[in-house]
């Protein structure tokens, strides 16, 4: 038993270190948006001082409250709109045998691993054509390219699980398709419903490649678009303390969500990977 | 949300006769209507994605046969180019044949190298990270859960977010690292994290690195959990080394799950762009394909090269993914045998 000691030792120390490593970055954040003037550029562990006065500045100048309204509105219909399409087709991909079923797998998936950058000269023609251009709805378009795939992929692997029993029945008893999805599966489906929605909208909530392309007024942003963006009085001049704050702001209520359904978001996450 | 919206038509749906169970022509009929139906329920989903990436994507590759740009592309003026984004050779007056196209364009293969390069070190980097930290996970010690919350934290901030959090930190002036590596005397005077060409891509790794082992941990983790446990009291009993243990069992019976993990986090490198763009704006050793794409399309607004661009990453990342499914034989759908 001599030797086992410091192996206890050694393994928390690791386990000490990841997680300092995983938090403290944004810890630093933290402390950063509470101070200002010199005590902002003076690296320190502990804050030297809390002011609020970043948090102010960044929600009362420019548009950043707004854009915290877009991307709340962008993601959220986003995620609704995928999550009704993908119930349907979904259960038609795990539940019905038919041909071609596997190869349609395979291209949603890879439609969820597509570049963005493949689809953006066509998707900045459409939007345009569509009028679309600088309006959310250019966003919750385009989101779509991957919200869509990605919920359809995780539920067909949740509702691949569901047993067989309780759909042979619902068939016995005369249920047609649609009948089963609404009344047999939407029931049993919540969970993996929560689970694909929550990290679809966070997956729409960080976009920034099309927000950055398919908006250009301040007003029209998302948060990624005008937290990149802020800038200070000069061009020279990056307002470190504001930036932090945002980052702050927009972050902390992802992480109080992902904290509270960490179990439902590990098993979303790893539904799609691990059957092989 | 409410479903209830879509009622309406499930008044129009075929009702299905009660089921003739045991009568083989009812079952056949009875399959029949369920492939109907199932045609039926894809159909709004193949509609919005043919809406949204197969006419995008095959108006991107068009463009770059045109020499469309900002002022162009909307108005029909863009005149078909054939191949000359891609190169074009051309005999000036005294004779000299000259090549121009992305395909010769020093630039671009600057970018492709920075990408392979980027993509290699940082799935590398994350297998290897993500496998520690995923068996230290799988231990069973006080405090798992408030690990695995710890590092759910990285994954949950958006990438502008640690793009912006990390550029702070990694300040040469007033950066914390710099100031916690010459505190330690690892470093003598300050460095330039992002701006200097020998440590920008450097520093997008560690960002990166940081970002995203959580979720290669997460799911080697769960190729763990599907280990038997039995497996290791058997190996324990028999006095087999632990690191032996790993190698000979472990790892053999989680491949799968890690093929997986390495070719969704692949993916995402090889695409990489926002990290990049904001961390390193400027900085000729990290520009990666899609940022060379980007700057192109929206900077210069020249279409038909950028668009190019991204024609030649698409192509690049489907012949990666096609080589590696056949050289992994990686079932992604779960749907063979």
């Amino acid at each position: 038993m001599q030797q086992v000691w410091w192996k206890t030792a050694l393994f928390y120390a690791g386990v000490v270190l990841i997680v300092v490593i995983a938090v403290y970055p944004f810890y630093y954040a933290v402390i950063t948006s509470l101070e200002s003037g010199t005590a902002l550029f003076t690296p320190n562990f502990l804050p030297e001082m809390i002011t609020f006065q970043n948090y102010v500045n960044v929600l009362t100048q420019g548009a950043f409250v707004r854009s915290i309204g877009n991307s709340i509105l962008i993601a959220g219909v986003t995620v609704c709109f995928a999550l009704l399409l993908a119930v349907t087709a979904s259960y038609a991909l795990s539940r019905v045998r038919f041909r071609g079923r596997g190869l349609l797998l395979m291209t949603i998936l890879g439609v969820s691993m597509f570049p963005q950058i493949a689809v953006l000269s066509g998707l900045y023609e459409l939007v345009n054509l569509l009028g679309l251009y600088n309006t959310p709805w250019a966003l919750v378009l385009s989101y779509t390219i991957f919200t869509l795939p990605f919920t359809v992929w995780v539920l067909t692997t949740f509702m691949r699980d569901l047993p067989i029993e309780i759909e042979e029945a619902a068939i016995v008893d005369g249920a047609s398709p649609w009948v089963i999805i609404t009344q047999v599966f939407l029931p049993l489906l919540w969970p993996a419903l929560v689970t694909t929605g929550l990290l679809a909208f966070i997956g729409a909530w960080n976009e920034f490649l099309f927000a950055l392309t398919f908006t250009i007024s301040e007003t029209q942003r998302t948060v990624p678009v005008a937290i990149a963006l802020l800038s200070g009085a000069s061009q020279q001049e990056i307002p470190w303390g504001s930036i932090m704050a945002a980052s702050v702001i927009v972050t902390v209520p992802l992480i109080v969500l992902v904290l509270i359904f960490q179990r439902k978001i590990v098993a979303g996450l790893t539904a799609g990977g691990v059957k092989g | 949300m409410s479903h209830a919206d879509m009622v309406p038509e499930a008044a129009n749906a075929p009702k299905s006769p009660p089921p003739e169970v045991n009568a083989g022509s009812g079952e056949a009929e009875l399959q029949r209507q369920r492939i109907r139906a199932a045609y039926l329920f894809l159909l709004p989903m193949l509609v919005m994605l043919a809406l949204v990436a197969a006419w995008p994507l095959f108006r991107s590759i068009a463009f770059s046969f045109t020499d469309a740009s900002a002022n162009t592309i909307f108005n029909g003026e863009s005149e078909w180019v054939g191949f000359d984004n891609y190169v074009e050779r051309s005999v000036r007056s005294n004779g000299e044949v000259r090549w121009r196209g992305v395909l010769v364009d020093g630039d671009w293969w600057n970018a492709v190298w920075n990408t392979v390069r980027f993509s290699l070190v940082s799935v590398g980097l994350e297998l290897v990270l993500g496998m520690l930290v995923a068996l230290v996970l799988n231990a069973e010690f006080k405090g798992r859960g408030l690990v695995r919350a710890a590092i759910l934290i990285p994954w949950a901030i958006p990438t502008v977010v640690s793009a912006r959090m990390w550029g702070w930190m990694l300040n040469d002036q007033f950066g914390v690292i710099n100031y916690m590596m010459m505190g330690v005397g690892l470093i003598d005077r300050p460095i330039a994290w992002t701006a200097s060409s020998d440590t920008a891509m450097i520093a997008v790794l560690i960002v990166d690195v940081w970002k995203t082992t959580p979720f290669m941990a997460l799911l080697i983790l769960a190729g763990l959990q599907m280990v038997p446990r039995d497996m290791y009291e058997a190996a324990k009993i028999d006095g087999i080394h632990p690191v032996k243990v790993f190698f000979k069992v472990t790892l053999p019976l989680i491949r799968p799950a890690i093929l997986v993990a390495v070719i969704f986090r692949a993916l995402d490198a090889l695409r990489i762009f926002d990290l990049i763009y904001l961390l390193t704006p400027q900085s000729d050793s990290t520009v990666t394909m899609s940022v060379l794409s980007y700057r192109e399309l929206q900077q210069f607004g020249d279409y038909g090269e950028g668009s190019t661009m991204s024609t030649l990453l698409f192509l690049i990342i489907t012949g990666f993914v096609l080589l590696y499914l056949k050289i992994g034989r990686v079932d992604l759908a779960g749907d063979k045998g």
